[in-house]
């Protein structure tokens, strides 16, 4: 069946800001979808808020909307566009909502109004409603967990008399198991109802009998018009039904089910998606299997591409969304053909002849207060995924990738933290899951303790933990290997179990070098194999690859010049969809550059990990061994030609790299210009030498040694320590005693080092810190010839010392004078030069009266490239790019490249954000260690207007009426008249404390209600108001250090019950400056093709 | 777990190094046609399905036996491959539904193995130059490739004769109300296409070599030829018997069954390059232009254009056009090339089954014009797994868990 002919325009909406439960593998799912449509020959239109996507990119779409994602605005799309056609299924579920919104409204899905392709509104709430889809499930004869619905807590109450405890409790229309729980009593139960019945839009929730411990399965289902439909992948979780799929390891294919029990399976997965009505396109299907009895019961559907369907992609080379949106338009399987073997059609059932692991990252870390325990919502940052022939192969691989430190399943120096404890302790440890478990399964199968008491112990099958105890018994035949020469035989064995060099090298108390020098020597080399979607039967063409130790090696040779780009690996809190961002840029430009790209990658979700991005796809770990390992391939496959590798466009990953890879590799910025940035010392003469002001500090060791810093330099002073992102363990301390709780975390082996990356050679830096200061970032490129482009400067809305990624930025700065920034840009450029930039280089500087400080340099692609890119139509990263493999920025002028940026007519906001609504125990306050998980842009005539979309954007809501609270530290309280002052122009109510409301009093500003301290038992307190639903805003900031407590609780306490908040004094000016502009009026949207139009 | 070193040779000289395991083979050599099958589950039904008899069965699934082995997932009365070679055997299996370790049942029933292989350089080469002989075995390299060279392979034999059934059985039907007499010719016929016949009516599992004239003395309401081993050029009794029993009475044939039909219809067969093993080969419905993902296991495959005029093609494979199905025109007469049983594999083809019921409880109207193509529903539905009645185990000395 051909194409369709009859619509001609179609809307993709994304899924926005990267938020835990919703990150990159949208903006795959979406970059896909809109290449092929774009294709296809259709006028595409996208809406999404997040400029870090490639998505977003001008080139991606023939309107782009970088808007808030709101029913409002996007109606306001629809009404400007008028598409004919809304594809809702590839922007999560926040993509869903929204299209589900529209269509209650009447704007979408109905006659006269675009229609809803991929999902129509009757599938998208048989599947969503949590009651309805059981319903249909028991209509079509599976089995479903005993369960009742509530919308309130006395239905709930009800329905727990009903089913019993334990229960587990799941709201409607959320997405990565946001407020869901297992209650085993009736407190727990009573809490997470009435927390779920708050968190659900709907106010709706599912309590159903629990069914932790048993298996765990999910299926990728594809279905076109002609009801054709095949499952792409299958995937059985380590972690058994009680731990979030999001928070699970999982493996693909399914490992312990017999072909009687997937076949039944599988036809209720095909049954499922033809009861809910999915018509075209991508769906996953959970089911749980009791291990005794074989019982199968469906859990739950997503009518939609979701982060599963990113990973099956991956782990089989079937483009679902790709796939997907041929199928919404028209197209049926059998029409399409199979990219991979090109000869074959995409209507079959990818067979793959490898194992994946897909390991989640934490960052519980950065979240002081949280427990660390894993449960049915999702608190996982990041994944890696791993590749290897046997699941031994692939878990080791995976648990390096995930960079923490870890080598491997144990075997390493991280392994010492479970010396003091004994057998039972950890028993006992394996029956919480955490982020340990799995390394505290192995260390209890190192000791022998038997499999049927630790699968009792931890639920998990035992299939995995015998495959894990093959690991372990190898790794003991090892050990007494020590000192020996290994045959090849022996060293085949353990590569083939996944044993890294560093392992080896740590049972045998040798170096990794030495380790490696033996195994080559041995002839004991990685090969790499193809993922085909065929298992071989057919010829790929498409050069996928993963390393393993066998026979057969796949690279195929070419003679063309060669560029490794090194990816940023799992995303966590501070190195992101950002940096895969640039990664993508460089890979095109260099690709259209006529380079080959070869990407080395191991996150599932990114674009960059698209087979399509980079002419070859090497899905590895990144680490030493792996990438020398990529290297040497490559090296041989271009007839002895090493490749030229990029290290400084993935973050801190590949740029702690670089030492460890040949110098003469490395494209763009030598490592000795990175080094000499991050080096302290050097650093401060390098500056002192360009009469660049740098606040006053040193470097320490020691606690002795800080001390003697803080003696010349005085308190507060900022801490942190050498080569991090994200400001890991930045801290303001005001006094001896904090500095000495920092220096013990931070210095040597602290509670730091097991995150990796940090050691006892790298010092701790310690600086005055500048309070009140405005922070300002600029991203810049300098070529060979020495000339330097200023992508953008940046003003932070948030003063110095909220983390830059945490804190509000315009573009172009709205208060600093022309002649600061025209300062701030010649630092830059004898910065750059100083340093012999060549590449992309981000300044941080703090405004301080008129002096002009830098904080920081590094030689490196910086968070806000991509915002930089957007605010000013100059395709900063591809510029870089290409400057680092040697062209001029004169010539990339010539070449079209680089464009002039567009100045003027509209102002750029970024706004971050947090992650806190899943998190209730953590306080809310903004400070030097980055908490955001991502980020979002508003752009308008206006900064006002600007800000306005950029909060409305990061979900946080201005008030337009009601009452707002406000609470501020001392020094706050001048800009606080300010501040109540226009709220009362605009109408709205205020409420203060005591102090505050005084101190406004004075300068003839009165309150609503005042209202008592916490800490002094007032009978009306601010959590008080925001329980019962009377604020409708939060400002409220901390009063420096201490006497936080009640602070503290108001932010919790708005966290919790979902009123937004701005926790420093500069956001809240901005806030009612966006207001004031705002003025109630309609948002006007804007594309960024005419934003960018020149 | 004591390691045995073990190699496999090709015909062409092409060696590879693993572990033995299951059986020790006689002098330390297996040897037969090897061939992959690329399913992701159902080890068990592909080493007991007797299509593979004097075939060595490369898994590209890497890790096999996790699941263990379960004495109603046989497909038939004992494993008539030559031998399976393994990337990873589960050191330790897990699943309810076990009853013993694949390693245990492979040397029960004298099945060699060897494990460790690279079995995805040997699919690639098997697919690039197609089946090939091999031997395997503790052996050396001499004589491991002599023992290849030497191996006949499956052309040109008759190995249904190996695998049939000595003697006629019934199995019952396993519906109530289920009234047809089924024939089944069991050419190496699996459980589970029995299974699925029972729920049809009772189902007499006769010889291959059984007349015509035998079959029709039963007045059977249908006839089933089976999947089976190897070329049908050689099994030209059956093909005879066939002849006579087209027009006589209604046919569903699969597998070999379908390849024996159209020969018997005057048609010609001819070997894939590597054959069609696997449970995820898309086929095409024609009359409804829909896609089933179908189990598939054969070398040999119809040649549609020799049969001319007097069929007209059903189903035909998305992969490489080949022939999948037909009807006999102006009979009640069908056939399939893969199996739609499944076992292992999915159930997307089980509608056949129906379509078969049909025409036995109509053959006048199935003669005629047949709707059967358009009307047929797909149907989506598991089959219980039922005891297997088999008398022909007597014949062996092992015996069934």
């Amino acid at each position: 069946m051909p194409k369709r002919t009859d619509i001609h325009s179609i809307l993709i909406i994304g899924s926005g800001p990267i938020v835990i439960g919703q990150a990159c593998e949208f903006d795959y799912s979406g970059t896909q979808a809109c290449r092929v449509l774009r294709e296809e020959g259709y006028r595409v239109i996208l809406a999404n808020s997040n400029p870090a996507t490639i998505m977003t990119d001008p080139d991606f779409a023939d309107a782009t909307y970088i808007e808030p994602l709101t029913p409002e605005v996007v109606a306001g799309i629809i009404e400007r566009e008028r598409p004919d056609a809304v594809l809702p299924t590839m922007g999560g579920q926040t993509a869903l909502n929204i299209a589900m919104t529209l269509f209650e409204r009447g704007l979408v899905g109905v006659p006269g109004t675009p229609e809803l392709i991929g999902a129509n509104a009757e599938a998208i709430s048989t599947a969503e409603d949590r009651g309805k889809f059981k319903q249909a499930m028991i209509e079509i004869g599976l089995g479903v967990p005993a369960s009742g619905i509530a919308h309130d807590m006395d239905q709930a109450r009800l329905v727990i008399a009903e089913i019993g405890l334990p229960c587990i409790i799941r709201p409607a229309y959320i997405l990565g198991g946001r407020g869901t729980g297992i209650a085993s009593t009736m407190a727990e139960f009573e809490q997470l109802a009435s927390n779920g019945i708050d968190a659900s839009p709907i106010q709706e929730i599912l309590i159903e009998t629990s069914i932790a411990g048993w298996k765990e399965y999910e299926l990728e289902v594809m279905r076109d018009r002609m009801d054709n439909c095949v499952i792409i992948c299958s995937i059985e979780n380590f972690d058994p039904m009680g731990v979030h799929t999001g928070d699970s390891i999982t493996v693909a294919p399914a490992q312990t089910l017999s072909d009687v029990e997937y076949q039944k399976m599988r036809d209720a997965a095909l049954a499922c998606i033809r009861r809910v009505g999915v018509e075209t396109g991508g769906s996953n299907v959970q089911f749980a299997v009791n291990p005794a009895t074989g019982e199968q019961v469906v859990i739950e559907m997503n009518p939609r591409v979701s982060r599963s369907s990113a990973l099956a992609s991956k782990a089989t080379g079937f483009p679902i969304a790709k796939i997907a949106a041929k199928l919404a338009i028209g197209y049926t399987l059998d029409e399409i053909p199979n990219d991979i073997t090109k000869m074959t059609p995409a209507s079959f059932e990818p067979s793959i002849d490898y194992v994946v692991t897909k390991i989640p990252r934490w960052a519980f870390e950065k979240l002081p207060g949280t427990t660390g325990i894993l449960g049915t919502q999702m608190q996982s940052v990041g994944e890696a995924m791993a590749i290897g022939r046997t699941f031994p192969e692939s878990l080791q691989k995976g648990l390096r990738s995930l960079e923490q430190g870890r080598f491997g399943l144990n075997c390493d120096p991280a392994e010492g933290q479970f010396d003091e404890q004994s057998d039972d302790a950890l028993l006992h440890s394996i029956s919480i899951p955490t982020p340990d478990r799995i390394f505290q399964i192995g260390e209890l199968l190192h000791r022998k303790v038997s499999i049927e008491r630790i699968h009792e112990a931890c639920k998990v099958y035992p299939w995995f933990l015998d495959q894990m105890s093959i690991i372990t018994d190898e790794r003991e035949a090892l050990s007494e290997l020590a000192g020996a020469e290994l045959t090849r035989p022996q060293w085949k064995r353990a590569k083939r179990l996944g044993f890294s060099d560093a392992q080896l090298a740590y049972l045998w108390g040798t170096a990794e070098t030495e380790v490696r020098a033996a195994r080559e020597a041995a002839g004991v080399l990685p090969t790499y194999k193809t993922v085909d979607t065929c298992a071989a039967e057919f010829n790929a063409e498409t050069p996928y690859h993963y390393s393993t130790y066998e026979d057969e090696n796949e690279v195929r040779p070419s003679d063309k010049p060669k560029v490794i780009i090194l990816g940023s690996g799992p995303n966590r809190i501070g190195q992101g969809i950002e940096f895969d961002y640039c990664c993508v840029h460089a890979s095109f430009s260099l690709r259209d550059a006529g380079f080959e790209t070869v990407m080395i990658n191991c996150n599932p979700e990114t674009v960059s990990t698209d087979y399509d991005t980079s002419d070859r796809l090497y899905f590895e770990p990144l680490t030493k061994e792996d990438v020398l390992n990529v290297i040497a391939a490559e090296t041989a496959a271009s007839g002895g030609v090493a490749p030229k590798v990029i290290v400084s466009l993935g973050g801190q990953t590949p740029l702690k790299l670089s030492g460890e890879l040949p110098v003469e590799l490395i494209a763009g910025t030598s490592p000795k210009s990175i080094d000499l940035a991050e080096d302290r010392e050097k650093w401060a003469v390098l500056c002192e030498s360009l009469r660049i002001p740098q606040p006053p500090g040193g470097t320490a060791l020691d606690l002795e040694q800080a001390l003697q810093i803080v003696d010349t330099v005085g308190f507060p002073v900022l801490v942190r320590p050498s080569y991090v992102l994200g400001g890991r363990g930045m801290q303001i301390v005001h006094d001896r005693n904090h500095l000495a709780r920092a220096m013990a975390e931070l210095s040597g082996y602290g509670s730091l080092g097991k995150e990796g990356g940090l050691s006892a050679e790298r010092p701790v830096l310690i600086d005055r810190f500048l309070e009140d200061a405005t922070e300002v970032d600029v991203d810049a490129v300098r070529d060979h010839t020495g000339e330097v482009l200023i992508g953008g400067v940046m003003e932070h809305v948030e003063e110095a010392g909220v983390h830059s990624g945490d804190s509000a930025c315009a573009i172009p700065p709205q208060t600093l004078s022309a002649w600061v920034v025209e300062v701030i840009e010649a630092y830059t450029r004898s910065i750059a030069s100083a340093l012999d930039v060549r590449g992309l280089i981000n300044v941080q500087y703090a405004v301080l009266g008129t002096t002009v400080y830098v904080i920081e340099a590094n030689p490196r692609a910086s968070r806000t490239v991509p915002f930089v890119a957007k605010a000013t139509g100059v395709a900063l990263a591809k510029v870089a790019t290409r400057v680092m493999l040697g062209a001029t920025l004169a010539e990339l002028r010539i070449e079209g490249l680089l464009v002039e940026p567009v100045t003027g007519g509209h102002v750029s906001v970024k706004e971050a954000v947090l992650p806190f609504s899943r998190f209730p125990e953590v306080d809310t306050a903004l400070g030097p260690e980055m908490r955001s998980t991502g980020e979002v842009m508003g752009i308008d005539a206006t900064f006002g207007k600007a800000f306005f979309k950029a909060e409305l954007a990061a979900g946080t809501v201005l008030p337009t009426s009601g009452t707002v609270f406000l609470s501020l530290a001392d020094g706050d309280k001048p800009a606080g008249i300010v501040v109540a002052r226009r709220l009362r122009e605009m109408g709205l109510g205020i409420a203060a404390t005591s102090g505050t409301a005084d101190y406004l009093g004075r300068f003839g500003i009165m309150v609503d209600q005042l209202v008592g301290k916490l800490s002094e038992g007032a009978d009306v307190t601010a959590v008080d108001l925001i329980a019962a639903g009377e604020v409708t805003f939060v400002i409220n900031t901390p009063q420096g250090r201490g006497g936080r407590t009640d602070g503290e609780q108001i932010r919790k306490s708005a966290n919790v019950h979902r009123v937004s908040s701005v926790t420093t004094i500069a956001a809240a000016l901005a806030a009612v400056q966006g207001l004031s502009e705002h003025a109630n009026q309609a948002i006007e949207v804007r594309t960024l093709q005419e934003y960018h139009a020149r | 777990m004591s390691i045995t070193q073990a190699a496999l040779v090709l015909a062409d000289g092409s060696m590879f190094e693993g572990e033995a395991i299951g059986a020790v083979p006689p002098s330390g050599i297996a040897s037969g046609e090897v061939v992959f099958n690329t399913v992701l589950s159902g080890y068990q039904e592909v080493m007991t399905d007797p299509s593979y008899a004097g075939q060595i069965i490369t898994f590209t699934a890497p890790h096999i036996g996790n699941y263990g082995v379960s004495p109603i997932d046989f497909e038939s009365r004992k494993p008539f491959c030559r031998g399976v070679i393994v990337r990873d055997l589960a050191r330790r299996e897990s699943n309810y539904r076990s009853d013993e370790h694949l390693d245990a049942m492979l040397t029960r029933y004298g099945i060699a193995g060897i494990a460790g292989i690279d079995t995805r350089r040997l699919t690639r080469l098997l697919r690039d130059t197609g089946a090939m002989s091999g031997a395997f075995g503790t052996a050396d390299f001499v004589a491991l490739q002599a023992a290849a060279v030497n191996e006949p392979g499956t052309d040109g034999i008759d190995l249904v004769a190996q695998v049939t059934t000595p003697a006629a059985y019934t199995v019952g039907s396993t519906v109530n109300g289920a009234g047809h007499k089924i024939v089944a010719y069991d050419f190496g016929i699996k459980y589970s296409i029995v299974d699925h016949l029972a729920t049809l009516g009772e189902v007499t599992v006769v010889p291959a070599s059984t007349t015509a004239a035998e079959v029709l003395a039963m007045s059977p309401t249908g006839v089933f030829l089976s999947n089976g081993p190897g070329d049908p050029a050689e099994v030209t009794y059956a093909v005879d018997a066939i002849r006579e029993l087209v027009g006589q009475v209604p046919i569903f044939g699969i597998c070999l069954g379908h390849q024996l039909l159209s020969r018997a219809l005057g048609g010609s067969t001819y070997k894939l390059p590597f054959g069609h093993h696997g449970g995820n080969h898309p086929v095409m419905h024609l009359a409804n232009g829909r896609v089933e993902i179908t189990s598939q296991n054969h070398n040999f495959c119809v040649d549609a254009e020799s049969l001319g005029d007097a069929v007209e093609v059903t189903h035909v494979n998305l992969n490489d056009n080949t022939n999948e199905g037909m009807w006999v025109k102006g009979e009640a007469a069908f056939s399939v090339q893969y199996h739609p049983e499944a076992s292992p594999g999915p159930h997307d083809a089980n509608y056949l089954f129906g379509v078969f019921d049909e025409m036995m409880s109509n053959p006048t109207d199935w003669r005629a014009k047949p709707q059967i193509w358009r009307e047929t529903p797909m149907r989506v539905a598991g089959l219980p797994a039922g005891e297997h009645p088999d008398p022909a185990i007597t014949d062996d000395a092992d015996t069934k868990a």
